[in-house]
Order: structure tokens, then sequence, then C-alpha cells
């Protein structure tokens, strides 16, 4: 569940870096305006407009996945663009700092406190083989295999897609086929930018409250997940995000039990970082990369 | 087709190319030799749209290019074919192709040329589904040049087809140009070999510390005295 949140997330980080070469650090932030966006407009039209709950969902996803195209597009345009031939740290750098100005700008716009997403999606839990289930979760899991299903579409079987894994290994050599590089890198932000939107309601609906902060932990840890499944590979976003969903949720589960109670279940963001610190040290490369090597 | 005139370029502080003057006319095959480093690639990346020009114009069926982007002067029908079999290796060999095809828009006739690729180079066809990456470099070569043609170029600029091939894939590769050239494309072609690229050109540019320091039909080349001490080996 978890999972597909931080699986939707990663493919942000990785199809960017794809191309790039650059860890966007300001993409955990595109999640959280998202959430934000499509709270604001859920709770001005969800409140007496007599709408049936997820019609009014549906429209605070349908406002801020463009929202966040267009912000994710400005981020490229305006930070990117000009270091394209700069070293990368300095992109690197500017990535931070576009994250602290994007949380401060958010703080300004919504305020320091957490603010709710109201209740209008199906909450009562069904048990299915034993595990308990609401709604909601089943929601958002099939939402995302069908997001990740396009995209792997998109990227395999389509002009564009073709375009995209070609500006990836070379843009140079991309260009000379007659590709429009910078068109491609823009369009490929707008894409890990309209997941991010999609992932942003998705939190928002499930823990029922966003906050001007919450992108930043959300974004480490969806880029761990990229690093998890092999960074530039988008099939391993995929992998390393539900992987990771699964070694939080079981770790918080059972960290209480295996420490004898000393550490509780506020410690689950531990094993994000953990699995981090793991992968770098023995597979750097991730669970299907091997183009880490060869670009490095 | 193709005139350059005084085209300066560089990167950073260098400069390659110091103002060279070269025609290229409608299914002419013309040749550019030189020594490592005189100049050959840069001028070629010039004119591509692969790197700007500092000064001087490049004008190509009439019009000025010089400002423009390397995706718009594929779409005015300029291909190149880089050093060094630049092919996408993580990409298969047909979609290698589909890339050359990249901006055409008859799907038709994108197969038919698809098939007349394989029809050039069978071994291309047997290994169509393959990573580009796991052919062999004369493969590889076979496959840029067929990926160059997928755009129907009118211009087709060649880098060093020859460089690091075994002898006989060498005379394919050679072989294949004089057939490309027969069908009224017109190449500009860069070789080190500098007596297999005369005999295949009609005219040719010798160029030295990125300068034209010779230029002329290829027979007159052949004889020069110049020519032949320092680029055939006599």
């Amino acid at each position: 569940m978890l999972g597909s949140i931080y699986a939707l997330v990663a493919l942000g980080y990785t199809m960017v870096y794809g191309i790039l070469g650059l860890i966007n650090f300001a993409h955990g932030e595109v999640v959280m305006i998202g959430s934000m966006i499509a709270i604001s407009v859920v709770v001005t039209i969800g409140t007496g407009s007599g709408l049936p709950g997820p019609v009014v969902v549906l429209a605070g996803v349908g406002i801020a996945i463009p929202a966040c195209m267009l912000l994710g597009a400005l981020l490229e345009r305006v930070a990117y663009r000009p270091l394209r031939d700069a070293p990368r740290l300095t992109a690197l750098i500017t990535a931070i700092g576009m994250s602290i100005v994007l949380q401060n700008l958010a703080m300004i716009v919504w305020g320091r406190q957490y603010i709710s997403f109201p209740p209008l999606l199906p909450s009562e839990p069904h048990a299915v083989l034993g595990a308990t289930v609401t709604g909601t979760q089943v929601i958002i899991v099939m939402l995302t295999l069908a997001l990740m299903g396009a995209l792997l579409l998109l990227i395999h079987r389509t002009r564009l897609g073709r375009a995209m894994r070609a500006t990836s290994q070379s843009p140079a050599l991309a260009g000379l086929m007659g590709v429009d590089v910078n068109r491609i890198i823009l369009f490929t932000f707008m894409i890990g930018s309209a997941l991010a939107a999609v992932a942003g309601v998705m939190i928002a609906g499930y823990y029922g409250q966003a906050h001007y902060h919450m992108g930043f932990m959300l974004g480490l840890k969806a880029f761990t997940a990229a690093v998890l499944g092999g960074i530039g590979n988008v099939s391993g976003a995929m992998l390393g995000g539900l992987a990771l969903g699964v070694i939080e949720s079981l770790g918080a589960g059972y960290i209480g039990a295996l420490t004898g109670g000393f550490l509780g279940s506020h410690y689950q963001d531990v094993f994000a970082f953990a699995v981090l610190i793991l992968v770098l040290v023995f597979r750097p490369s991730g669970l299907l990369g091997e183009r880490v090597a060869e670009r490095a | 087709m193709l005139a350059v005139r005084s085209l300066q370029l560089g990167y950073g502080a260098i400069v390659a190319v110091r103002g060279i003057d070269l025609d290229v006319g409608a299914g002419e095959l013309v040749a550019v030799i030189g020594a490592n480093g005189a100049g050959k690639t840069t001028s070629l990346r010039g004119i591509a749209g692969a790197l700007p020009a500092r000064t001087g114009s490049i004008v190509f069926d009439g019009e000025d290019i010089t400002g423009l982007p390397v995706h718009q002067r594929v779409a005015r029908g300029m291909s190149l074919v880089p050093e060094g079999r630049g092919i996408f290796a993580r990409l298969t060999v047909a979609e290698n192709l589909d890339m050359g095809a990249y901006l055409r828009r008859d799907a038709a006739g994108v197969r038919a040329d698809l098939e007349r690729s394989y029809a050039l180079f069978p071994r291309l066809g047997e290994r169509r589904r393959q990573l580009a990456g796991t052919l062999s470099g004369g493969e590889q070569q076979m496959l840029a040049i067929a990926r160059a043609l997928m755009g129907r170029p009118r211009l087709l600029l060649l880098d060093e087809p020859s460089m690091g091939l075994a002898p006989l894939v060498t005379r394919l590769i050679f072989d294949t140009i004089r057939s490309i050239a027969a069908e009224r494309v017109s190449i500009l072609l860069i070789e080190q070999n500098a007596r297999a690229a005369l005999e295949l050109a009609s005219r040719a540019y010798v160029l030295e510390g990125g300068r034209v320091t010779l230029a002329g039909p290829s027979a007159d080349l052949l004889s020069s005295e110049a020519v032949r001490k320092a680029y055939l080996g006599e």
C-alpha cells in the first residue's frame, strides 16, 4: 500500500536520473504540492456541494495533476535547464535549493499546521485472506498498478517512449536522429510530476492529512526505493517502491517483538535508511540496475 | 546543396576549425582528408549542428541554417553518421533503425525502408531483435549507416566510417557508400584512409591545422606531390 506510493514517487526520481543524471531532490515537494492542491480543491467543492465523495476526490486529482505537471515543467525550465552543462554538483545543490523554496512557498500559502483531508473515501474495513483492507487501499493499489502498466507501455511501445529511451542513452545521438532533446526532457519531468500528483492525493487520502513538510521524508524514502531498484531503471523503481513498503511495514510491525519492546513502531523510518545504506554498501547498482556502473 | 563559408568552430578556449570554405553539390560525393586533430570531425559536427558555429555561415539548399539546432537540421534532410559507431547500445537493431526514421510520418514508407535496410545488410535482418550493443564493430557501422538512411536524407555526413574495421568490412562499407551516392544522395565523407576516400569521391578537401590547405578534383589530389607524400605514404 505504502509501497505503491513510494513506487509512484520513485518513478519520478528514476526517470529524471535516467535522462539527466540528476537527482531531483525537489520531487518530494512536487508530491506535497499535489496533496495540498487536491485538498484545497476537495475542501472548496466538497463542503455542501452534495456530490458523492469519490467524484469530489477525482476532481481534486484532476486539478492536482495538471498543476503538478506545470510545476515540474517550470522546475526544469527555470532551475535545471540553465545548468544542463554545469557540473553535476551544481545541479544537485540547485535541486536541494528548489526543495527548500517549494517547502517555504507551501508554508506561506497553506500555513504551518496539518491540514486535513475530508473523509470522503470508503474507509470501512474488509477482511481479505486474513488481512484487513479498506476500499481506499484497494483503489490505491489498483490505480498504481494501472499507472505503472500505462507508463511501461508508453516507454516501450510508443514513438515518444523510444525517443525517451534513446535520449537517456545519449542525448547528443538522439538529437542527430531529429529528436528535440529539450522537449523530451521537459516531458519526462511532466510525466514524473503527474505521477507525483497522484501519489500526493493518495497519501493525503490515506493519512487523512497533509503538511508543508511531508514531501521531505517521503521524497527521501522514494529516492531510497529508486536506489534499491537500481536508479535509472523504471521497472526497478516500481519493484524498489513496493519492496520498501513491505520492508517498512513488516519492520514496524515486528520491531517491538524483536527488541523486547525497547524500540516501538515509531522507529519505522529507520528501515528505509537502513536499506539505503545496505544497498549502497553491498549492491550500489540496485536490484535491477546495471546502468550505474556504466555511467560512473 | 551545402555551402560552408569561413566557418570557425571550437571548444572552450580552443579554436579547432579556423574558418573553412566547403561546398557539396547535389548528388556529389565529396571527401575531407587530413591527419588526426586537423579539425575534420569538428567541421562535420559544426555542419550537423552538434557544435555551434563561432563565426561564418552554413547554407543548406539555399537556406541559412547556421543558427538552427541539430534536430531542425535533421528535419531539413541532413543526417550525420558519427564516428566510432554512434548507435544506441541498449535499443534493439530494429529500434535503432526506427529512431533513424523518427521524424517521418509515413508508416508504410518506413516499413518498406526497414525491409530495404535488411536487404542491404542481411546481417542486420538476422539480428533485428538483438540489442545493438551486442553487434560486432562492422555490424554496428552498418547499423549506423542504415539508420541514417532511414531518415531519407538528401545530405549524408559520414565521419570515419572505416575506423577500426577489418579490411574486408571496410570494403563492404565503401561499396555501400558508392551505391548510396549512385542514388543521388549528396555525401560528405571524412576519412583517414585517404586513398580509399579519394578513389570514392569526385572532389576532396585537405584539412591541416583547422584550415583547408588543398582542394580540387580527387584525381588531381591523388597525383599531387604534397598529398602523395603526406597522406598516401609514398
